[in-house]
């Protein structure tokens, strides 16, 4: 038999036994060590991931102060770790046998093996855009990936307040229960679909509005002839420079029931306004906000597309005799909406996701008794928050997570697939 | 008379740029009216002798600075300034660090798993992260670092990486080729050229990167009322939060006092640096 081929079966059979035969000692201990540890901790792997799939048999209970029994969502999170460890030496396995492989090889050409000094400067250099993102990775795995796909798997039980809230009972699997819960149900199918429908609204309204209100503000702060150009646009972008929770918390006291404004207008002999507790109204005061926070951005944004445009398009213009609306719609309003199409999307995409614009100025109320868990303004992020953070409704928090992570992903990569820099990369 | 008609001309052309002024002028006064009235009853409440939310009018009678000086005497307000700023601060040092290494590996190399990768990240960053909190909260107490300041920087400096990988990635992409490939034949290691070559020409992705890292403990009141516990642990924006969660009515003032000593810096700083900040953004989104 080849000596690449034995030295390949060799490292199939245990990791680092083809390093060694090829006589690279150093590299075959630390293949074997990984091997072997993983082998001697057989034990914790099969308990966790047994764990994963029965979610415990017994719920908590205490002896002598000392909690014994199952924890079902800790054996979860375990089972999920022990995976993704297990995932990683799996890589590692396969790396094992490719490297017994090629290094065979390269002895049957006649090249000599590697010493260790030589060998830590070769992977330092074949291998430095890999340990370069190895850290990135590592916490991208496990403040993000693993987050997520516990999120994903509690849909997928009955994790919920009252009878399935650990340690003092048991969660278990449940399929795909929940999502025909949420089809078939009338109380969660009713508030899903209002509770979306809102959320669509309030997104398309706030970025339209978002829009024009700071191409106007750009429009004006840009036109012939204006003085103090810098002290107007300094004000406009305030409301984008000031930290948004501040704002709005302001903007939330300012118009609350015993607040200034209801003060000034019972002073002028107007009735009160229910600013917040009226639902139409509610709705109408969180867009007005909104547009009051994100118009500026776009402001600062268009100012800069505005300037960059070729002033000699505008005489040419006006030589040919076009008005100055003609300018507007056929030279100004293209160019700008070509150039901020992409973000016009992205967003969209951030105002679906809104969360702290409508939990620190409604917290999602008035309280709608239609509705489970929501309130008239709550859009789908605040709804989630809620029977997350306060009513312990994990398992349809969780659906709902899915379905919204779906539709702005989706809307998210239509417009990224646009970008240039994602055509570059050929990634589809 | 041919004279007379083109000076009749430019009188009215001259009216109607005059009466075109007026009214941009008018709506650009009303939108600053519009913008300042709230910021400007927020500071002169902070000034105001009373304690709630009923009785102050816009000017305040008898302006005080006692709030000012009960934030620093009577509550845990500078504690929490200085846990904002330590967090702040390491936070932006730990995710420049690791945007930056992986952007340049994901710019400058081809390797194995490379697309994925990228893919990867930019389906990742749509995830708003908080909502993965339940799981976020049992890794940390697994970490035993619940209600410290260092699961607050990891969960933070965690999050931002797809987002601002992409970022700095795009912003890579754009400093040529060529000058690494004259370096590497000087002899130049990847190391030396990451550190020599793309790091000070890339200086203004990477402002950008430290300054949302930077900023975004100043905003956030979702993670650290998850992870954080203790009065001395708050960060800012939670501990004011808190205040007008729990007290709206008693201790309003003290709140606006506050509320202006946090926005102060926040706001100077990104209307000096806002040029910068939405440019990055832009050129990221859009050329990348």
């Amino acid at each position: 038999m080849k000596r690449s081929k034995q030295s390949t079966i060799f490292s199939v059979l245990f990791m680092g036994l083809g390093q060694i035969f090829n006589k690279e000692i150093f590299k075959g201990i630390i293949f074997a060590i990984i091997e072997l540890v993983t082998i001697l901790n057989f034990g914790y792997f099969s308990k966790s991931i047994n764990g994963l799939i029965t979610l415990g048999d017994k719920p908590q209970y205490f002896v002598d102060g000392i909690a014994k029994g199952d924890h079902s969502i800790f054996l979860m999170i375990e089972g999920l770790i022990a995976i993704a460890i297990l995932f990683l030496v799996i890589l590692v396995y396969i790396i094992n046998i490719m490297d017994a492989k090629r290094v065979s090889e390269a002895l049957e050409k006649g090249e000599n093996p590697l010493n260790t000094r030589e060998f830590f400067k070769h992977i330092w250099d074949k291998y430095f855009p890999h340990i370069m993102i190895t850290p990135a990775i590592m916490f991208t795995i496990f403040f993000i990936l693993l987050p997520i796909i516990f999120t994903i798997a509690v849909a997928f039980t009955n994790y919920s307040s009252p009878n399935h809230l650990p340690p003092r009972n048991l969660v278990d699997w449940v399929g795909l229960q929940n999502f025909k819960d949420i089809i078939n149900l009338k109380i969660w199918n009713n508030t899903f679909l209002h509770v979306g429908l809102w959320t669509v609204i309030f997104a398309v309204v706030t970025t339209a509005c978002n829009y024009f209100v700071g191409l106007i503000l750009a429009l004006l702060t840009n036109a012939k002839g204006i003085k103090f150009k810098k002290v107007f646009r300094t004000i406009f972008i305030l409301p984008y420079a000031i930290p948004a929770f501040i704002s709005v918390l302001v903007m939330r006291l300012a118009f609350s029931g015993p607040g200034p404004v209801n003060n000034m207008l019972s002073s002028l002999g107007i009735s009160k306004v229910a600013f917040f507790t009226n639902p139409f109204m509610a709705k109408i005061m969180v867009l007005v906000v909104c547009v009051w926070l994100g118009a500026p951005y776009f402001m600062a944004l268009m100012s800069g597309v505005l300037t960059n445009i070729d002033n000699s398009l505008y005489e040419a213009a006006e030589i040919d005799g076009a008005t100055k609306w003609q300018q507007f719609s056929k030279i100004t309003l293209p160019l700008v909406l070509f150039q901020t199409m992409p973000l016009l999307i992205m967003s969209f995409a951030y105002n679906f996701n809104n969360f702290a614009a409508i939990y620190l100025l409604t917290n999602g109320n008035p309280v709608n008794s239609n509705y489970k868990y929501a309130g008239d303004t709550d859009i789908l992020i605040s709804w989630i928050y809620k029977m997350t953070k306060d009513q312990n409704q994990f398992h349809m928090a969780s659906v709902v997570t899915i379905v919204l992570f779906i539709f702005v992903a989706g809307i998210s990569a239509y417009s990224f697939s646009k970008t240039k820099s994602f055509k570059e990369e050929d990634m589809m | 008379m041919n004279k007379k008609t083109v000076k009749n001309k430019n009188q009215k052309v001259n009216l109607s740029n005059f009466i075109q002024r007026a009214i941009i002028y008018a709506v650009l006064v009303m939108i600053s009216i519009v913008i300042v009235t709230p910021i400007l009853w927020i500071v002169l409440s902070s000034f105001n002798s009373g304690t709630s939310l009923f009785s102050s009018s816009l000017i305040p009678k008898n302006p005080t600075l006692v709030h000012y000086k009960e934030l620093f005497t009577q509550t845990d307000f500078p504690k929490w300034y200085m846990n904002t700023l330590k967090i702040a601060t390491i936070n932006m040092i730990i995710s420049v660090i690791l945007t930056t290494l992986s952007a340049y590996a994901f710019s400058r190399f081809k390797f194995k798993g490379r697309k994925q990768g990228l893919m990867a990240m930019m389906i990742l960053q749509m995830f708003p992260s908080f909502l993965a909190m339940t799981a976020i909260y049992i890794l940390l107490s697994k970490l035993g670092l619940l209600n410290s300041h260092w699961g607050l920087i990891l969960v933070y400096a965690g999050g931002q990486i797809p987002y601002n990988t992409w970022l700095c990635k795009g912003y890579f992409d754009g400093i040529p080729k060529s000058l690494d490939e004259a370096a590497k034949i000087d002899g130049a290691s990847n190391m030396t050229i990451f550190v020599k070559i793309i790091l000070p020409l890339a200086r203004p992705i990477i402002t950008l990167v430290a300054l949302t890292n930077f900023m975004s403990p100043w905003f956030d009141f979702i993670f650290p009322q998850i992870i954080l516990k203790s009065s001395d642990k708050k960060t800012l924006a939670m501990g004011l939060f808190d205040w007008v969660q729990k007290q709206q009515n008693t201790h309003f003032t003290r709140f606006a006092a506050g509320a202006i000593l946090v926005a102060i810096p926040i706001t100077i700083l990104f209307v000096y640096l806002q040029k910068h900040i939405v440019e990055g953004l832009s050129s990221g989104a859009t050329k990348g």
